[in-house]
């Protein structure tokens, strides 16, 4: 890593230097331990909550009525629900992306957002994991889909890209809440011998396990954090590959392209890095992290978001050709559909928010300018959910038969279950922030200078 | 069985490079029961007390081919055998359609059996450690580096091993009480 930093001499550092294992310790946890609450926090978290209360209103009265409360109607039968879903998982992308390929690639800046990037990973997918379900119309038989033995003597259809996306979500929930919980483990022990409250003592104490620092601990865990990372790369791969096959396995135009995995997942990194910046900007600034999450952590979230922005164009480009080239009527009417049918605003939007507007992050006053990205990234958010609309609705709009064409129109049901999912998510994230480290103390120990000087003692 | 009632000796080292000197020549000595503790993994200090491999990876192995046979037979069982589902004329056991629940499995016994394996073979949780009895010990999870002899050394002896110890020039030496 030392060579990189000799090429561009004017990079920021991973962290500030004048740091110590101290004074890291303190600042990451007194956050948690000895800062007072803010109002501000208060106001945030009220208001956050609120809109979560708003969102279990709609799923009771979902409940009570089913799905017709929602604009869904045939032939559009994957509205917000899908929409949202795709969205939400997509951006937990990046949190994964960060704490598993950057650590296997060794990319030392992610020690700073992984923690943060993981918890947001987590409450995105809960908040995608609600759609499927409140989907079924009969959420509570969503227990139908794993396979249990049972007295219909039937057991569930395999072969199904649905069934593929419950394992894949599932597992997916699963591992990223393992990985992120083990690597709070240190510093869940941490936290339980600077905490002074005996009952903060008490219930960090139990989370931490005995966690006491053993070298031989260290060993395996180390072991075991790579084997996690080396699973979780693929495994982020494959979930969003798995979400595209729900759609490319159909055989509705618009979906049925092999295009559709790579640009899926090129999709939910951009979408998920935009999530990590709104996040990072914010969170920095008031809580004074500056000093860990630096410059060069937000200019290298820009450059992942505009790498994969341009695969995203390319998935966009790749499409409209096949609109042309495939000589297919309905694979050409989608195309024409998409630029001058009813939702054309939309796609317009989508191409402005996707493709031209993130342009501005090849100027280099731009990305390191931390109200410039917040508004990017906050663009890149609304064109990835346009993107996932149009994916949705327009091509399930006008297919095959024009006696089954139809209009898609979401109800204040739809509006309020996805607005409210967004409150559900920044609760979750104040709450974390709150009461957990949202940076890896020990990881940010070990990107200090003082402990890189006796790893070349070691080998010597 | 009565216990000893002293666990170990513990010095108390400023630096990752002082300790990983200290547990090197602890160990040259001939002291073996020892442990070091640090607030972050220090390269190396595993080695220097004479620990070499772990059985996590053996572990994290044996569960994936579990998860991958269990995720294979499972649909195998389910699709083409108990309940034989005829989809599009496809033969009953379809590979291609098997194979990304096998590898989910796969990768969710790998990582849960990652988490708790690694967990169970360092003894976690463990709700009361000897080594917490010492007050300075708080700060292995802060700054401090420390380095322990435990009393079951074939080595041990109260007064030549504290003497040891001091040789090593550690910040402060304490008793930890079992």
């Amino acid at each position: 890593m030392d060579d990189s930093r000799k090429l561009t001499v004017e990079e920021p550092p991973v962290i500030e230097p004048g740091h110590t294992f101290a004074s890291v310790t303190e600042k990451i946890s007194a956050i948690v331990l000895t800062r007072p609450t803010s109002n501000g926090w208060f106001v945030g978290f009220g208001i956050a909550f609120l809109v979560t209360m708003a969102m279990l209103y709609a799923i009771g009265y979902l409940f009570l009525r089913g799905v017709g409360i929602w604009g869904i109607t045939i032939p559009i039968g994957w509205g917000f629900a899908i929409v949202n879903f795709v969205w939400w998982i997509g951006i937990g992308h990046a949190g994964t992306l960060i704490s598993a390929i950057l650590l296997l690639l060794r990319q030392q800046w992610r020690n700073s957002i992984n923690r943060f990037a993981e918890a947001m990973t987590l409450f995105a997918v809960a908040c995608a994991g609600l759609f499927p379900v409140l989907h079924l119309g009969r959420p509570w038989l969503a227990y139908w889909l794993f396979p249990y033995p049972n007295s219909m003597n039937v057991w569930p259809q395999f072969r199904s890209p649905l069934m593929w996306d419950v394992f894949a979500v599932s597992t997916y929930g699963t591992i990223s809440l393992l990985f992120w919980f083990m690597g709070l483990i240190p510093d869940l022990g941490t936290l339980r011998d600077r905490a002074i409250h005996p009952a903060a003592r008490i219930i960090y104490g139990m989370l931490a396990m005995g966690w006491r620092g053993s070298a031989r601990h260290w060993h395996r865990y180390e072991t075991a954090y790579l084997l996690m990372a080396g699973l979780a790369t693929p495994l982020v791969l494959s979930v969003h590959t798995v979400v595209s096959f729900d759609f490319a396995v159909g055989i509705v135009p618009g979906w049925h392209t092999t295009i559709f995995p790579p640009y899926f997942v090129a999709g939910a990194i951009y979408s998920g890095f935009a999530m990590v910046l709104m996040l990072a900007i914010p969170i920095r600034k008031i809580y004074g992290l500056e000093d860990f999450i630096t410059e060069l952590h937000l200019q290298n979230a820009a450059k992942v978001m505009l790498a994969t922005g341009l695969i995203v164009a390319y998935g966009y480009g790749i499409e409209a050709f096949m609109g042309w080239y495939s000589g297919d009527r309905y694979d050409a009417f989608l195309l024409w559909n998409r630029l001058h049918g009813p939702y054309h605003v939309f796609y317009y939007a989508l191409l402005a928010c996707n493709i031209f507007i993130p342009q501005v992050l090849w100027i280099r006053k731009l990305r390191s300018s931390p109200v410039g990205l917040f508004l990017v990234s906050f663009v890149v958010l609304v064109g990835m959910w346009l993107e996932r609309f149009i994916i949705v609705v327009v091509s399930l709009q006008r297919d095959f038969l024009n006696s089954s064409w139809g209009m898609y129109y979401p109800t204040r049901w739809d509006w309020i279950t996805f607005i409210g999912t967004i409150g559900m998510f920044l609760a979750a994230m104040f709450l974390f922030c709150r009461l957990l480290p949202m940076i890896s103390i020990f990881e940010l120990r070990t990107l200090l200078p003082q402990a890189e000087g006796k790893a070349e003692e070691a080998a010597e | 069985m009565k216990r000893d009632p002293i666990y170990g000796i513990m010095a108390e080292f400023e630096t990752p490079t002082a300790l990983l000197d200290a547990a090197r020549r602890t160990y040259q000595a001939g002291y073996r029961k020892i442990d070091a503790y640090t607030p972050f993994p220090v390269e190396g200090l595993a080695e220097e007390i004479g620990f070499h491999h772990n059985a996590v990876a053996l572990v994290v192995l044996i569960a994936g081919i579990i998860g991958a046979s269990t995720g294979y037979l499972l649909q195998w069982y389910c699709d083409a055998y108990s309940y034989p589902l005829n989809i599009g004329g496809r033969p009953l056991n379809s590979w291609p359609s098997f194979i990304i629940i096998t590898f989910e499995l796969t990768i969710l016994f790998g990582g849960i059996s990652a988490v708790l394996g690694m967990l169970a073979l360092n003894g976690l949780p463990m709700p009361y450690h000897p080594v917490f009895n010492v007050p300075r010990f708080a700060l292995a999870s802060k700054d401090r580096f420390f380095l322990i002899v435990f009393s079951s050394d074939g080595k041990y002896n109260p007064q030549q091993t504290r003497a040891f110890l001091e040789s090593l020039q550690p910040r402060s030496i304490q008793e930890v009480p079992s």
